[in-house]
């Protein structure tokens, strides 16, 4: 089924509003993996100014959330989706709440990236969540062009590369606890450095979870605490 | 269709009774498979290979569908689609058309209905149905359900009629509000209340299946309400058909829907999953809205 379906709804209004929720979604998700890709570019460099402005950008992110859920709930309400218009309100309802929460970590992130900015030999740790903050960030890059998409295969894609940050988060925590050990005086800083690692962590973990409402979505199929070779199997049986 | 071939040769051969067309060569080509579970385990009655014609035209083109037992199954798709044809050939209310062909394999409960024998009386007892606008009869609410029991037999004297009044009025939900107006014209009801002397004289004959034309089209959505509650109470009971535009409609009320197109028969399925997920694109399209 083509992504073009969406034109040919008998009722124009109806074509426009769930075109209009498809791209606030769009809209809010390119808003919150820029807060994504600043939050980290902060916390590397430094940038006090930029982790400030990334600190205090979350509530656009939620107004945008507020706004999006009243979009869905009018839809709801008054069109009576049903299929694929309804998984994809659904989907929506659920995707928003995961990419709030995902601004939530980038906000999170922001705060401690200004602590951390004028912390004494910060360059020594704050640059080791670089690679897997750029990991997060590209799974959710990944996550949104899967549901610009609708492209399962990309969405399954990026739902197998969770594991590869787990595993970098558990590295980057045994390496900030051998830092702590050899500089103890640094601990808080560490702790912080550590707090933001866990913050892209769960960021890959929300991008997982928007690509299963991708799937969701364009298969029907509810793929939610399934292991990866379950996903696969299912989406292989689906079929196109 | 492994088990449609299995359920076929499960039926006595002289329930098999298939009706030969006079012109063979205006039956569309069957080049179309039913999408999703057309036969259950328990079926009340069961269609196969119907085909349908009104003069040259083919209405229905080679439908197989089962009615399960207590169960409400929903008619939906566009009109013209085939779907209050195909119910009405299973009471044969399509006998009183004159140009009207059917031909296939249609049972109640294994029993052939289309066989020589057949008292449509009798099949229109067993097989009830209720319209799309409400039609009592010019006659009072107690006359409207007393006419099937009495010319059927049913009572042998006013106590036991009076009782099958009372308990059809009962159970199509009318009772309380009719009972001290029993002898009141039946058109005189508004058209929710009229609606259900409608079902109350179909239930009056004690019928096992109740066909359904759009019973709601005609009435506002809190009698539509009560007709629903009511087709929910009556599944204990009944099997059901009814053909519905209201594709709300058929997703509160059924347990299956079947989806018809230009006399096909496109997919059937649990109500839950083609309103969520219908596999047929045809379908999809029409539930959600779209024109292909």
């Amino acid at each position: 089924m083509e992504n073009t379906l969406q034109e040919q709804h008998t009722s124009q209004r109806y074509n426009a509003e769930l075109e209009g929720l498809r791209s606030s979604v769009l809209t809010m998700g390119g808003l919150v993996e820029q807060q994504c890709r600043q939050a980290l570019e902060a916390l590397v460099k430094g940038d006090e100014e930029l982790a400030r402005t990334v600190a205090r950008s979350d509530h656009q992110v939620n107004e945008m959330e507020l706004e999006i859920s009243a979009q869905c709930t009018d839809i709801l309400a008054r069109r009576q989706p049903a299929a694929r218009d309804l998984r994809m309100v659904v989907a929506i309802i659920r995707m928003v709440a995961n990419l709030e929460r995902i601004g939530d970590e980038a906000a999170k992130v922001g705060r401690m990236a200004r602590k951390l900015a004028d912390g004494r030999d910060r360059e020594s740790y704050c640059s080791e969540p670089q690679h897997l903050g750029q990991g997060a960030s590209d799974m959710l890059r990944g996550a949104l062009d899967a549901f610009a998409r609708l492209d399962v295969d990309g969405a399954i894609a990026i739902i197998a590369r969770d594991p590869e940050i787990d595993r970098e988060f558990k590295t980057l925590t045994r390496l900030l606890m051998t830092h702590m050990m050899e500089q103890p005086q640094r601990v808080k800083n560490m702790l912080r450095v550590n707090s933001c690692a866990r913050a892209f962590e769960r960021i890959g973990d929300h991008a997982v979870n928007l690509c299963e409402e991708v799937v969701y979505l364009v298969e029907g199929s509810d793929v939610r605490h399934l292991s990866i070779e379950e996903i696969r199997e299912r989406h292989s049986a689906w079929p196109s | 269709m492994d088990r449609a071939e299995q359920q076929g040769a499960a039926a006595p051969e002289a329930t098999a009774t298939r009706r030969q067309l006079d012109i063979r060569d205006h039956v569309e080509p069957a080049d179309y498979q039913t999408i999703g579970t057309p036969f259950v385990d328990d079926a009340k009655m069961t269609a196969r290979n119907v085909n349908v014609f009104y003069g040259e035209k083919q209405a229905i083109t080679n439908i197989s569908l089962d009615i399960g037992r207590n169960e409400v199954i929903a008619m939906i798709g566009p009109s013209g689609c085939g779907k209050s044809t195909f119910l009405r050939t299973l009471n044969r209310m399509n006998d009183i058309i004159p140009i009207c062909r059917v031909e296939g394999e249609f049972a109640l409960d294994g029993e052939d209905i289309y066989g020589g024998d057949q008292d449509t009386v009798l099949l229109r007892a067993r097989v009830g149905m209720v319209f799309q606008k409400p039609n009592p009869f010019p006659k009072s609410i107690y006359e409207n359900v007393a006419y099937g029991p009495r010319i059927h037999g049913l009572a042998h004297n006013k106590a036991e009629m009076d009782e099958i009044v009372e308990d059809s009025l009962r159970r199509a939900s009318l009772f309380n509000e009719v009972k001290d107006q029993l002898d009141k014209p039946g058109t005189g009801l508004s058209g929710g209340q009229q609606q259900r002397l409608c079902i109350a004289r179909a239930i009056a004959v004690s019928p096992e299946v109740i066909l359904m034309d759009e019973p709601c089209s005609a009435l506002d959505p809190i009698a539509t309400a009560r007709i629903e509650e009511l087709i929910d109470e009556l599944r204990e009971n009944y099997t059901i058909a009814i053909v519905t535009h209201s594709m709300q409609q058929a997703a509160r009320v059924s347990q299956r829907t079947a989806y018809f197109h230009m006399g096909k028969l496109i997919e059937v399925g649990d109500t839950k999953q083609i309103f969520t997920m219908p596999k047929h694109e045809l379908t999809e399209n029409y539930i959600t809205g779209r024109f292909g």
